[in-house]
Order: C-alpha cells, then structure tokens, then sequence
C-alpha cells in the first residue's frame, strides 16, 4: 500500500462504507444463504415509522420559509449540538473507524482525532458571525457586503458540487451496507427506499423534520454505541490494560497492532500528512450542510453552546469507535461464526471489511442488538443525506433562485415552492447516480468534496468577515480558483489520473491538493482584491464596518420566529 | 439598524476592546488547536517510533495512544474555554454596548 493510499483512506474511511478498511476498499458482498434478519428489518420499520410521526408533526408546523430552511430559528444550543452530531457522524465513521483498528489496531485513533480538530475552529472563527451575519446559506454571509448575483453563484456552486458529489458517496455507500445488512433487499430497492423517505422528510418537515430525525439518529448513535463500548469494558473486566492485551493475544498481527501508525507497509509523506490536515480542518469548516445547521438556533450564543455540544459528542463517540474496534478484534476475530475460513485468515469476515463493528454486536448481544445496531446503522445514513439534500435545495432556491435570477423580488411563499422541487429533484438525482455509480470506486469523492469545502468554502468566507479589504473581483476570483484549482489538481492527481482514469503516473504526485490551492486562493483573492480600483470595490470596503457591527453584536440579525 | 445606532457603537471603545479581546482569544486557540493538532501529525510522518513506544515496560499500550485521546480531549476543553470566556465576558461586555447604543 502507498503512503497516497494511507492518507487517502484517511478521509475516506470517515465518509464511505466503501473504504471498509485501509487497503481493503471491499464491496462487500452479502452472505447469500442468510436468514431474513426479522430483528433489523422490524426496528428498520419501527425507526421509519417514528421518522414519519416527526416530519407530519414538523410539515403542520412548517409555515415560513424560516421555518422551512431554519426550523423557524427555534431550536436550542443542546438540540442543535445533538443535530449537529447527527448530521456529522455517518455511518462511514461508526463502521469505518471500528473496522479500521479491527485490522491494523492503533492507526485507526489517527483517524479518531483527524475527524474532531474542524470544529474548534469551526467555533473560534466562524459560528457566531456566521449566525450573525446570515439567514439561510452560508452564501448570505459571503455576498453580505459584495454583490449579491456573481459571489452568490460562486458559492453556490461550490455548496452545490460539494453536496453531489457527497450525496453520491452516501447514496453508494448506504446501498451496499443496507443490501450487506439485509441481504433480501436489492442494492437498487436500498437507494430507492432512502430516496423516497429523504424527499418525504425534507419536502414536507423542512428544517423541522431534518433536525429531529438527526437528534433521534444522533441519540440512538451514542446510545447504540455506548452500550457496545460497556459490553466490550465489562468482558475486559473494566481494565483498558487487560482489553488492549487480550487484543494483542487476539490478532494474527499480535505486538504489530501496537505499533505501526500506518497500515503495514506504507510509507509516510509529510507533505501529504500536512495538506490532508488542511483539508480536513478547514473542509469540515466549510461543508454547507454543517454551516446550514448554524442557522436553526436563536442567537449567537446558542450557535457558541451548539458547537461545544456537538464536539462533546463527537469526541466520546470517537473514542467509543476505538474502544469498539479493539473490542471486535477480542470478540469477533478468530470466531468461526463471523469469519470466513478459519483456518485461513481469522481477519477475513463475513460481509465483507465493515462488519467488524456489525459481529461485536451480535457477539454481545445475539440477533437483537445486531437488528439494533443494523437500524442504527440505517438511521444514521437518512440524517446525513436529510441534511445534505436540504443544504443543496437551498443553495438552488434560496441563492440562484430567489437572489440571482428574481434578484430578490420573489415572495417567500414561490422561493419555498422552489425549494420544494429541488428537493424533490436532488433526491431523484442522488438516486439515479447512487445506481449509475454502483460499480463505481467513489472513494476520491472524499477528497473532492473535502478539498472545495477547504480551498473554496471556508478561505471566502473567513476573508469576508474578517478582512475588510476583500472585494466582489477577490472573492468571485478566489473562489473559483478554490473550487477548479481543486477539481482540476483532484483529476492529474493520483487517485483519479492514475486509478480512475488509468493514464499511468500522475501529473500532479499528491492526492489532497489543499497544501497548494489553499494558499493559491489567498493569494489570488489578495490580489484581486488590494489591485480593485473600481467604484463599487471602495463601496464594499465602506461596507465593512456595518457588517463588523452586526457579525460582532448581533444587531440586526434573524430573530427567531413565534409560533 | 438605525445609522445612529451604528455610530454610536462604532464609537464606543467598549466595542473595540470586545473586537480586540475576542480576535485575541480566537486566533490565539486556533493556534493552538493547529500546534496540538499538526504536531500530532508530524509525529507520524517523522517519528513514529515516538508514538509506538510503550508507555512502560509491561505494558502494550503504546505512547501514542494517550496522545491522540489528549488531543481530542484537548480539542473539546479548548471549546469549552472559548464558551467559557464568551459567556462570562464577551455577552455582557454586548449587551452594555448595545445599552449605550440606545438598542
């Protein structure tokens, strides 16, 4: 395996169930002779069921378009932290993390702490003035002062490429777990099921329905896992020693688990080590999914409580996954129940390489706590695509729609209608593609999606509120110099060039292009900006100090509605 | 907002000094996260055999492990700092600014 490879899989573990493992990018196949799983598929039913109750309770509640894109601004800093978490934590990262320290045992904490080091940031420098400052998208807070047609379609291109090519990744991701899970239900049936109920919750709840569908995932998550991590404590007597021992015993790599901070056989990059850093501090900072969530809560100061929340979430639940994977590597490893051939490899499971966290449950709980676990699994994947097709509906509806092509001029009651269709139409897409990428290695859709959140996203919006210096020209040039800069390195790099394309070595040799379209966009925006002479350019700077007030004190922003 | 109001706070030193105080702690955090949080990283690309050591002779648990916990425990109690602080000084330090402003 390749030092590109290592840190690759890095980001990519977190977000596809595809990347199963470092190295083991599996499909995984499913068991064909299996039992219907009646335990998976009867709290499948149960969770759709409550999901349902929410988005009739939220759609009769839905009236504005506040409370269709912001949940009517009304929920609290511990609700929002809950969703936040919910919106955040796919699936990828349950299984993804537990599978990864199931084979190569410590390596797997890298992951662990890469994922959680965004969201300080993301609460020093962005979440307060961006509650201050916006009202629905983050492009409202980057167009505050500019003008509103170009910066608006800049950003909401980026939002939009972002949200796709996420969605793509779910949508693949969440059909082959839910077709592995439950073998009777086709990898198509899969991606149509979760359409279908994602179109439901958004077109009828809005922000409502999304937001309690990602606390109620988010609860079971903790919950699920949290009662995982007590099991695998109690049989490890309560001692960290005795389970990482036990583990050490356990694992045909044995003292090896323990000390390796790659997979075996990589060798370490600096320069990627850094550039992934990048992209995954600044990426998680400017994904509009999570940006959107900042919107939903009172004031500036529930959006401060709601990050601290959610970081506390986060981070248990990252190392409830470590605890998880070692757990599998005691309990699910070397049992013949879960494992292939026995004799052969104890390592090679059933299913395929994201099961490990799926067999821990069943070792400590028989079929019932793996129904549990499957329909946790299954919630998980419905609140993250919830959110995502929310966030681009809105960038079509709220920034293209309503802002560029009405220039304002629509009422609310046609811009919720049209974000109603979009909707309806992301779902639809995210469907078609979900089945059109089925056989498809989507695996560098992470760094895609990560690395415009990074190069485009986050560097505009941080220059907007904190440098008065920056123009419509900076912005609208820096901007899509973050967003091709990154798709174009992304396609001569090494993952799409090399891997996708088949072209033989790559042009540009590193997999995460954030070390050089970062700086890239900073300068160039600079530049743009300090040599713009024109009238409109002094008019923006003037601007500044108005927007100062308000994204430092919160006069003037978005109050919450009353119902 | 009324032109008034705004040139009342942008004369208000109070207003400055919250801009000030807050730029100062944020950035300074944010430093920090990335010295924690890089610093990690460069550990694994330059000194793994650091991270791999046991953290005693009988012990399995490699040096590495506490880290990486430390810095995801260090993430979460940097945030609570920042509430904290936020909390306690920045809000009332506001809403005075916003009782001279007339608001």
């Amino acid at each position: 395996m390749s030092a590109a490879k290592f840190l690759f899989t890095l980001l990519a573990v977190c977000l596809s169930p595809l990347a199963g493992a470092a190295g083991i990018v599996t499909t995984a196949t499913p068991v064909v002779d299996t039992p219907l799983n009646w335990h998976a598929i009867g709290m499948f039913v149960v969770f759709v069921a409550i999901t349902l109750v929410i988005t009739y309770w939220a759609a009769k509640r839905t009236k504005t378009a506040a409370d269709f894109y912001a949940a009517g601004r009304n929920i609290t800093g511990f609700q929002n932290g809950m969703a936040i978490a919910g919106d955040y934590m796919s699936a990828a990262s349950f299984l993804g993390i537990a599978a990864l320290v199931y084979f190569h045992g410590f390596y797997g904490l890298i992951f662990s702490v890469g994922w959680l080091v965004g969201w300080p940031v993301i609460l020093f420098l962005v979440a307060e003035r961006l509650r201050n400052l916006g009202k629905f998208t983050y492009a409202d807070v980057a167009s505050f002062r500019l003008q509103q047609g170009p910066v608006r379609t800049m950003a909401a291109i980026g939002s939009l490429i972002v949200v796709l090519w996420y969605l793509i990744g779910q949508a693949v991701g969440a059909g082959q777990l839910l077709h592995t899970l439950v073998p009777q239900i086709s990898y198509r049936l899969s991606i149509v099921m979760i359409g279908t109920l994602i179109i439901i919750y958004v077109t009828f709840g809005g922000m409502k329905a999304t937001t309690w569908v990602q606390i109620t995932k988010a609860g079971l998550l903790l919950g699920g896992a949290s009662l995982m991590a007590l099991g695998v404590m109690a049989h490890a007597g309560w001692s960290f020693e005795k389970l990482f021992s036990d583990a050490v015993v356990a694992h045909p790599k044995h003292r090896e688990i323990m000390q390796s901070v790659v997979p075996i056989g990589a060798q370490a990059n600096p320069l990627e080590s850094i550039s992934l850093g990048l992209t995954l501090m600044f990426g998680t900072a400017g994904l509009p999914h999570i940006l959107m969530r900042f919107f939903t809560v009172g004031d500036a100061k529930a959006a401060r409580k709601s990050v601290l929340y959610a970081t506390c979430f986060i981070g248990y639940f990252y190392i409830l996954t470590f605890i998880i994977g070692f757990g599998a590597i005691v309990l699910v490893a070397n049992n013949p129940e879960y494992v292939v051939d026995i004799t052969n490899s104890v390592l090679n499971l059933k299913g395929g390489s994201s099961m490990p966290a799926v067999y821990l449950s069943h070792a400590l709980g028989g079929d019932f706590f793996l129904g549990f676990i499957a329909a946790v699994a299954f919630a998980t994947i419905l609140a993250v695509v919830s959110g995502l097709t929310l966030a681009g509906a809105s960038a079509l509806s709220h920034d293209i729609y309503a802002n560029v092509i009405m220039k304002g001029k629509a009422t609310e009651a046609q811009e919720v209608r049209v974000s109603r269709y979009c909707v309806v139409g992301l779902g639809v897409l995210a469907v078609l593609l979900g089945i059109a990428f089925e056989k498809q290695n989507v695996a560098y859709i992470v760094a895609l999606t990560f690395s415009i959140a990074a190069c485009a996203n986050f560097p505009i919006l941080v220059m907007a509120v904190f440098w008065r210096g920056l123009t419509t020209r900076g912005a609208v040039m820096g901007g899509y110099t973050g967003i091709f800069g990154s798709i174009g390195l992304l396609i001569i790099g090494p993952t799409v060039w090399t891997k996708v394309l088949d072209m033989g070595p790559a042009i540009f040799p590193y997999d995460f292009p954030t070390f050089v379209v970062l700086p890239t966009v900073l300068i160039v925006s600079y530049v743009a900006s300090v040599t713009d002479k024109s009238k409109s350019a002094e008019q923006e700077r003037a601007a500044f100090d108005a927007q100062k007030i308000r994204s430092e004190t919160g006069l003037g922003s978005e109050v919450a509605s009353v119902h | 907002m009324s032109d008034s109001t705004a040139s009342s706070i942008q004369n208000n030193p109070k207003y400055h000094q919250l801009i000030r105080q807050r730029n100062v702690l944020a950035w300074t955090l944010t430093l920090l996260v990335c010295i924690l949080y890089f610093g990690f990283i460069l550990l694994v690309a330059f000194a793994p055999e650091f991270l791999t050591q046991p953290i005693s002779a009988s012990s399995v648990v490699p040096l590495g492990m506490p880290i990486g916990v430390g810095v995801i425990l260090a993430s979460v109690l940097l945030t609570g700092i920042y509430v904290y602080r936020a909390n306690t000084s920045f809000d009332p330090l506001i809403a005075e600014i916003m009782r001279e402003a007339g608001e």
